[in-house]
């Protein structure tokens, strides 16, 4: 917007607006979503930092050689990656206000993170079952905890979808629905992202290692 | 009831949690209990209750969340400075074979909370506070950016402030020193509750600050009123955004290095433990790569508040605004390139060292850029001697001398002489009285007016002043020298009887500081008394710059009638100079948030989570948790969170005004 701050013609400085000068509602949430958003990357800056540190500290107990399943994990980060894309058509359909196809594209993508979780959930199990637990090292105390991090972030997101889901069923594609889709769509990206980063650096970086 | 049943109810808390074999705490507990019992019957009998609900609790006022952080920092003051004085007494007796009168394990949780409370709920919330009160004012804004999210975090900071005050009773606080350095704060040496209330007192207060620092970013990029373009924007209202962004890049990472203490002693993982791998260091690293912006995070706001202060009383135009703004921002990046030098003594090698000794010493250069900026403006100005001018002028001789003491430390030969002694107590307690709590005196002295409506009383005010600045030289004074002596901080008793009058002469300058805390204490009964003599009727008493002055003191709920539109770095003053004429008509509905009790109630469940985790009992944190998200979920279906004020109620609002400015001619 657009607001003449220079002397009017009659030479007599403004100084104030006769008219109100509304910010729409939601003015400042993307930015505001975004600052969080960064906020959050530096909480996963501070995991793979102590990742980076303790992830070679095996204290004579498994290394990722011995616990990573390079197969089962590609699955998963494609599980992430779809669910990515198929956000993206819940976005695109929403431009479009066709509120059935948007619900359709939101489940497909809360299965495909369900999913994720699934598969992860599945991998905690079997390494603590054959006694890599978080306890057992420094490498492994890292492991859990980043990525358990961004499992418990992708379950947040699952939990947010679900609720919009309901709140679009409820009230449409109203204004203040597609804000709240947008915000989803940055954490959901984002986590793909930092997902991105620890398919790298922990699995791929670590069996090499 | 069998044993397994009661610990399923009430995890590890038992009647031998309370305190009761301590005279002191039991002591205490009654004067609380009494005090708080007196409060709750006054505001009862008074019928305070739904006022204080409606009118302060619930509401998204950025002024009124501003003023209650000033009470929660100014309550826990109190408390802070009593663990400050029972420390100047103990040191002060503890010679010649005496104990004093703390057994170890009550001494040290005093110094740990003494400091745990003096930054986070001391500090912060009157910094916050200030920020928050004047920040929308200054930019010509109606309200922050997040109304809901600014209650909320002030809720969270008093939860924290409710757990490290309920260790006073139940159970106990940690002892390890207010940075919970491990393998100290790990479960093998501190395995009772202390460290627990430590932790969750500072995770649920840090949710507070870190959404708090997002709120006032986005309000100050996004809400300032036209014409205020970045370059305009007024010193403090800089100074606070180069702190919230400091805050957003630097609360996370203290929210993982205290999740990762908490992994460990919950859970039994190896972040910093001694075996499996674990690294002790990495958790001094990480907390100090939090903590030393953290100062920043304080000190910057009271640069701001010294830089308006020193402009308004010298009636002039601030000396190289251009170049504060640059100070500012170059403090701002250079604070995160300096952790290290807390911890010289590490052995990371020369290298390392210099680097982080060079980054330390270069910080002050932007930092004297100010000090002469500030005595510049000074320079041929018509100086006021007001009480906020007199607190500026002794934060500039005050901070010069905990500056260069500061750069003394910064040379990593001297910190390993100097490293954990008394001399680095005095060093940060110069520059943390001298800049950030004189710099919190001179806001609340300056801004009070503009809250409330009338000024604060000089003399007591005066009083208050000489008190605080002599007490402060005569408390830590001698902690240099004894610091130079070889005096190691923490210490409860001494064997060299000659080190005993230093400390007696600080145990007097912290009695001065008392009184200057009871005068400031009496300042505000006393003004409050004299209202309607100290009353400003023209909403400008000091003849200031700045927009917040150009509203009505109080200001309305929505701050300004018509948004104001900005020409000049000193908007207010460019107005009055440029004879401005008030509009006395053309007013419009005007569209606001509404008040909300959702933030109080989840900071509620935030702090009973706090402490079922904090005692093992399970069920309370796991409800609670659910309590939370069920209330949180449940709000984001609320799609009417604000209403019009109409049009009738700003003409009669204004039109008081009118008539209150013309009885003031």
């Amino acid at each position: 917007m657009t607001v003449a701050v220079n002397p009017t013609q009659t030479g007599e400085p403004v100084f104030y607006l006769a008219d109100e000068h509304p910010h729409p509602e939601g003015y400042s949430t993307s930015l505001g979503f975004w600052i969080y958003l960064m906020s959050d990357c530096l909480i996963f800056a501070m995991l793979f930092a102590a990742f980076g540190v303790l992830g070679a500290n095996y204290a004579a107990g498994p290394a990722p050689k011995d616990l990573f399943d390079l197969d089962l994990v590609a699955v998963n980060t494609s599980m992430l990656l779809l669910s990515s894309i198929t956000y993206g058509f819940a976005m695109l359909t929403m431009q479009q206000n066709k509120v059935a196809q948007t619900q359709m594209w939101l489940l497909i993508t809360g299965l495909f993170g369900a999913a994720f979780i699934g598969i992860e959930l599945t991998e905690f199990a079997h390494m603590i079952h054959e006694g890599a637990t978080p306890q057992r090292s420094a490498f492994l105390s890292a492991f859990f905890t980043l990525v358990g991090t961004h499992g418990l972030h992708v379950s947040c997101g699952l939990i947010w979808l679900v609720t919009l889901m309901v709140q679009v069923w409820k009230f449409g594609l109203i204004e203040a629905n597609r804000r709240r889709l947008m915000c989803l769509s940055m954490f959901w990206h984002f986590l793909d992202v930092v997902w991105i980063g620890v398919f790298t650096f922990v699995y791929l970086l670590g069996v090499l290692r | 009831m069998s044993p397994d049943l009661l610990k399923l109810i009430f995890g590890r808390l038992g009647i031998d949690s309370l305190p009761l074999h301590e005279p002191i705490l039991v002591g205490t507990f009654a004067v609380v209990a009494l005090g708080g019992v007196t409060l709750l019957a006054g505001l009862t009998y008074f019928r305070l209750w739904g006022y204080l609900w409606r009118e302060w609790f619930t509401s998204v006022d950025h002024k009124r969340i501003g003023v209650m952080y000033m009470v929660l920092g100014i309550v826990m003051l109190l408390r802070g400075f009593a663990d400050a004085l029972m420390m100047r007494a103990q040191q002060a007796m503890a010679f010649g074979g005496s104990e004093g009168f703390l057994p170890a394990h009550h001494y040290d949780q005093v110094f740990t909370a003494h400091g745990v409370i003096m930054i986070f709920f001391v500090a912060m919330p009157l910094v916050t506070g200030l920020m928050n009160f004047v920040v929308p004012l200054q930019i010509g804004a109606r309200d922050v950016s997040f109304p809901f999210l600014n209650n909320f975090s002030f809720w969270m900071t008093v939860g924290g402030a409710v757990l490290v005050m309920l260790s006073l009773f139940i159970g106990e606080f940690a002892r390890t020193g207010w940075l919970a350095y491990p393998p100290l704060s790990n479960i093998g040496y501190s395995p009772d509750v202390g460290v627990d209330y430590y932790i969750w007192g500072l995770q649920v207060a840090g949710v507070g600050t870190t959404l708090s620092g997002i709120n006032l970013i986005c309000t100050i990029v996004k809400l300032r009123c036209p014409g205020m373009t970045m370059m305009r924007m007024p010193v403090f209202t800089w100074t606070s955004l180069c702190t919230n962004i400091l805050i957003v890049a630097s609360f996370p990472v203290l929210t993982v290095v205290l999740a990762l203490l908490s992994l460990d002693r919950y859970v039994g993982t190896n972040f910093f433990t001694n075996d499996f791998g674990g690294s002790p260091m990495m958790y001094v690293n990480l907390i100090w790569i939090w903590g030393h912006p953290e100062v920043y995070i304080l000190v910057l706001p009271a640069f701001g508040i010294f830089s308006e202060v020193t402009s308004t009383f010298s009636g002039k135009r601030l000396f190289g605004y251009t170049s504060m703004v640059y100070a500012t921002v170059v403090i701002t990046i250079l604070s995160y390139l300096v952790w290290l030098h807390h911890f010289f003594t590490m052995g990371s090698g020369a290298s390392v060292n210099s680097f982080f000794g060079i980054t330390t010493m270069i910080i002050s250069i932007p930092t004297g850029a100010k000090m002469f900026n500030w005595l510049f403006t000074m320079y041929r100005g018509r100086i006021r001697y007001e009480l906020p001018m007199l607190w500026t002028i002794a934060f500039m001789l005050t901070f010069v001398i905990g500056g260069m003491t500061g750069v003394l430390l910064a040379v990593p030969p001297a910190d390993f002489v100097l490293h954990n002694s008394l001399f680095l107590i005095a060093h940060f307690h110069n520059v943390i009285i001298g800049g950030v709590v004189f710099g919190a005196f001179a806001g609340i002295n300056y801004w009070f007016p503009k809250a409330f409506g009338f000024r604060l009383d000089p003399f007591w005010g005066k009083c208050s002043f000489w008190f605080w600045v002599t007490g402060f030289y005569m408390a830590f004074m001698p902690l240099y020298v004894l610091g130079l002596m070889g005096v190691t901080r923490r210490l409860r008793v001494f064997d060299d009887p000659s080190l005993q009058i230093w400390f007696v002469i600080a145990a007097i300058g912290a009695g001065l500081v008392f009184l200057g805390i009871l005068s400031m204490l009496m300042q505000f009964a006393v003004s409050f008394l004299k209202r309607e003599q100290l009353k400003d009727v023209t909403g400008d008493p000091w003849d200031a710059r700045t927009l917040e002055w150009a509203t009505s003191s109080p200001p309305p709920d929505y701050n300004f009638a018509f948004t104001p539109v900005v020409h000049d770095n000193d908007a207010w003053w460019d107005m009055k100079k440029r004879g401005y004429q008030r509009p006395l008509t053309g007013f419009k509905p005007i569209h606001m948030p509404s008040s909300t009790g959702t933030g109080i109630i989840l900071a509620g469940f935030a702090t009973a989570m706090g402490f079922g985790l904090i005692w093992y009992m399970w069920w309370l944190a796991a409800l609670s948790f659910i309590a939370m998200l069920a209330v949180g979920i449940g709000h984001t279906f609320n799609y009417h969170r604000d209403f019009d004020i109409p049009a009738d109620d700003v003409i009669r609002t204004e039109d008081a005004r009118t008539k209150l400015l013309a009885g003031a001619k």
